[in-house]
């Protein structure tokens, strides 16, 4: 078995999402590093999290399944496009959001979103999950099947680990 | 020349084919008003949003022209997105900013575009070529040529402040504003 890394892209390729953008983050930087050097996957750096969401918006208005990445401070940054973009058109996507400050021991600016960052996505109404290895291929097949039914937002949640490489 | 008015002029000159990304204010109700078509997209919420929108659209469908209907306070909301748009460079999108210099539709409040000159940011951040017109005979001129080049280019178009009386609000549903570009945008 190769990287998680690689797994998750796969993963992603297997399940339909053909446009990926975003804000990166350490805990992800593995995925990164696949999407970015491998042309096919046609990466565009976003410079904020919300210009992403609009990038993905465009992109799924054109016809493709978008996936954003960002980090969780880019949640706060995200909110008026997820809830007056996204959840209003039916504009679904798959949001990658790292959890940083899930541990007091992380950096002062990620504790307070750390810690609210669950009942956050809650109130927002985006259902997600927390990547783990061994879940990771149900939980991508779910979360993909009730972003389509919906068509609205949905989250995979990244932790420090596996990702980062 | 007013805002209404260079909106008319402008969709005017687009193809049937084109595709529009209207921000969200009066300029959507203009271009709702004047012309719908399941070809626009007006962006009722999202401030700022327009013109990223209008960038996704361009990179997954390069074969179709993909115009965005801005205001100055949209692109000052969200400038970075000027850097965006010239970073990824897509031939087919053009940018057409409504400039009367104030947030009209919360009342009038001034913008600060009377000291940023947008049309030379977006110069200044790449964008292959960015016009400033202030006349609506100048407007039909540049209009004749403007979609001819590639872009991305901006238009940057002066305008009047003021609103025009008794304009509707946009009738579509969201979701089927959304629904009905996608299937205009893909062909399905």
């Amino acid at each position: 078995m190769g990287s998680a890394s690689r797994q998750l892209v796969d993963l992603l390729d297997d399940h339909g999402y053909t446009f990926f953008t975003g804000v990166p983050c350490s805990f992800f930087a593995g995925v990164l590093r696949i999407l970015e050097g491998e042309p096919r996957y046609g990466y565009v750096g976003a410079v904020r999290e919300d210009c992403a969401l609009g990038l993905a918006a465009g992109a799924y208005l054109g016809g493709r399944q978008p996936v954003v990445f960002m980090q969780n401070s880019g949640l706060g940054v995200s909110v008026n496009a997820i809830v007056s973009l996204n959840q209003i058109y039916d504009i679904p996507a798959l949001l990658v959001v790292s959890w940083r400050g899930q541990r007091a021991t992380d950096a002062p600016e990620h504790l307070i979103m750390g810690a609210m960052m669950e009942d956050f996505l809650r109130l927002l109404g985006i259902p997600f999950n927390v990547f783990e290895r061994g879940t990771i291929e149900r939980d991508i097949a779910a979360l993909t099947d009730t972003m389509r039914s919906t068509h609205k937002p949905v989250a995979l949640i990244v932790v420090e680990g596996e990702l980062q490489r | 020349m007013t805002r209404a008015d260079a909106v008319a002029l402008v969709a005017d000159a687009l193809a049937s084919d084109w595709l529009a990304i209207a921000c969200n204010g009066m300029i959507s109700r203009e271009l709702f008003a004047h012309a719908d078509a399941p070809t626009r997209f007006y962006m009722v919420g999202s401030m700022g949003l327009a013109s990223s929108i209008g960038l996704g659209v361009a990179i997954v469908q390069p074969a179709r022209t993909v115009v965005v209907f801005d205001g100055d306070g949209n692109v000052l909301m969200n400038m970075s997105a000027l850097g965006s748009v010239a970073a990824a460079a897509p031939r087919n999108l053009y940018h057409v900013v409504f400039d009367n210099g104030s947030h009209e539709s919360t009342g009038g409040q001034a913008t600060i575009s009377n000291r940023v000159p947008i049309e030379e940011v977006a110069a200044a951040a790449g964008y292959r070529s960015a016009v400033r017109v202030a006349d609506d005979g100048t407007l039909a001129g540049v209009l004749r040529t403007f979609f001819a080049e590639p872009g991305p280019a901006m238009l940057l178009i002066t305008v009047e402040r003021g609103n025009q009386p008794g304009i509707g609000r946009v009738t579509v549903e969201p979701r089927q504003l959304a629904a009905r570009f996608r299937a205009a945008a893909t062909g399905r």
